[in-house]
């Protein structure tokens, strides 16, 4: 019998998390969207990010997903060694993403990459997509980042050599943010995965956005690269929605691994300005706390 | 960028009106606006070769490159958030779009570039971007779903007829001189770049 109930737990938190990812913004983006406003100079990147305070004022109030583009569904799951069973989980997370399709509403997005056959329910061959991840502890970490195609369509992978260095990773970011201009609904969150091999590199700089944007990384000299990089994409000038302006980005986070002494992958993903996400904690026991 | 403008129209917008709005201006368009994105792009075009008549007329009114999210309600349909979609996808198709539906208002986001400028100067159009995810925002100024063709592409990507009363804010940033605000931006933001970089 318990196996069965927690399927169910789990299942309900997943659609709980979509729904409050598709619907609100965590408070650290809220926060950064209103200092943007603030600050901005430029005219036309004020009276967007105006509009912009206003469709989440007015998605909060009437319940409905801040933006059309509901995205594809990426679940991260961190497993404890001491949660038990957990071969239930892409059949419970795929069930929860039917569910919040037809009950949040989302928008079905999900296709068949040749047919373009829409089945109606974002569900599908490799989707949603869920990452698996370890840890120690009797509770699950689930996370949801519904991920749109504005900013996802934009992503870049650089497969640059020891000798370009950090100045060849700051290029490649600036021409990457540049190139995307206002297509990713800037100002973005930007991930930057770094080592580690092609897939590996971009796989980071998804992770990447998972971090609230007030957090830097632990160690220093990547924090201070993180600073750095942010100034130079908001000293680009693309600015709100690419229409001129000085917030082009919200933050940059980056995430980093090993890589061949051969080589420097550089993964670029971008997140819009909608930058949606939502966490629970699940315990064996049935207890679910949102974080 | 100088005298720029808020300016309310009503559709159909003629010629005649297009013409006047210039680059910087701030529309709100009442009226009729359809959505076409990719799918519906591709399929247009696929009946102008084989001569057949599309199902809607675009002369005068607003194309909006949005894939609405909405909801079966009683006998009808219901918007539930409907923000613009990045509107380069459609930049190989929209001159010939342009040329041959006659929309006069193009609404998108991130903008579009010198062929479509080309269209909106021989044709009479402008593009305006709509705030990218502002989804409620439009869905606010949407009155009702009055149709809905091409379903069998996905509710994406289908056509769908919108009533809107005072849609907008609508920044033009393409005009019927085939004016591209952004062209301006490009060249700063180029020079920018130099000094980033060479730093």
């Amino acid at each position: 019998m318990k196996a069965i109930y927690i399927e169910k737990v789990v299942e309900d938190a997943a659609v709980e998390l979509l729904r409050r990812a598709t619907t609100e913004l965590p408070p650290d983006v809220l926060a950064a969207l209103k200092k943007a406003y603030e600050e901005e100079t430029s005219e036309l990147g004020r009276n967007q990010l105006g509009a912009i305070l206003e469709n989440i004022r007015l998605a909060e109030k009437t319940k409905r997903p801040l933006c059309q583009d509901t995205g594809v569904m990426i679940f991260y799951v961190t497993i404890g060694n001491e949660f038990g069973d957990f071969a239930f989980l892409p059949k419970a997370l795929t069930e929860a993403t039917r569910r919040a399709t037809r009950d949040v509403p989302l928008r079905p997005n999900a296709v068949h990459p040749l047919t373009r056959h829409n089945p109606g329910n974002n569900t599908g061959t490799g989707v949603p997509i869920i990452n698996y991840d370890i840890t120690t502890g009797d509770y699950i970490e689930l996370t949801a980042l519904p991920k749109g195609a504005g900013a996802e369509n934009m992503s870049a992978l650089a497969i640059l050599t020891p000798s370009d260095g950090v100045k060849g990773i700051k290029k490649f970011v600036i021409d990457t943010v540049i190139a995307a201009g206002g297509k990713p609904c800037p100002p973005t969150v930007i991930g930057v995965g770094i080592g580690g091999k092609a897939d590996l590199a971009m796989r980071l700089s998804k992770k990447a956005l998972l971090r609230p944007l007030d957090k830097r990384h632990p160690e220093k000299e990547i924090a201070q690269l993180e600073e750095e990089l942010l100034e130079m994409v908001n000293s680009t000038g693309v600015g709100p929605m690419g229409l001129g302006g000085k917030y082009t980005a919200l933050g940059l986070n980056i995430e980093y691994a090993y890589s061949h002494t051969a080589g420097l992958p550089v993964g670029i993903n971008f997140q819009c300005w909608a930058d949606r996400r939502a966490r629970a904690r699940i315990r064996r026991d049935g207890r679910v706390e949102y974080v | 960028m100088t005298n720029t403008a808020t300016l309310k129209l009503k559709t159909p917008i003629s010629e005649k009106e297009v013409r006047r709005i210039r680059i910087g201006d701030i529309l709100y368009v009442s009226g009729t606006a359809i959505t076409a994105r990719d799918e519906a792009h591709i399929r247009a075009l696929e009946y102008l070769e084989h001569g057949k008549k599309l199902p809607l007329e675009f002369k005068g009114l607003v194309l909006y490159h949005c894939g609405p999210l909405v909801r079966k309600e009683g006998g009808g349909w219901r918007v539930v958030a409907a923000g613009p979609t990045t509107s380069m996808r459609m930049e190989s198709l929209e001159a010939e779009f342009i040329e041959n539906f006659r929309p006069s208002v193009i609404v998108g986001k991130g903008g579009m570039g010198g062929k479509t400028a080309e269209a909106a100067k021989k044709f009479g159009a402008v593009y305006c971007d709509f705030t990218g995810g502002a989804a409620v925002l439009a869905a606010e100024a949407i009155e009702e779903v009055q149709g809905v063709e091409w379903l069998d592409l996905g509710m994406p990507e289908a056509l769908w007829v919108l009533k809107i009363r005072e849609f907008g804010p609508l920044v033009v940033t393409i005009d019927s001189s085939g004016k591209n605000l952004r062209d301006d931006l490009t060249r700063e933001i180029e020079a920018k770049r130099a000094k980033i970089i060479g730093s």
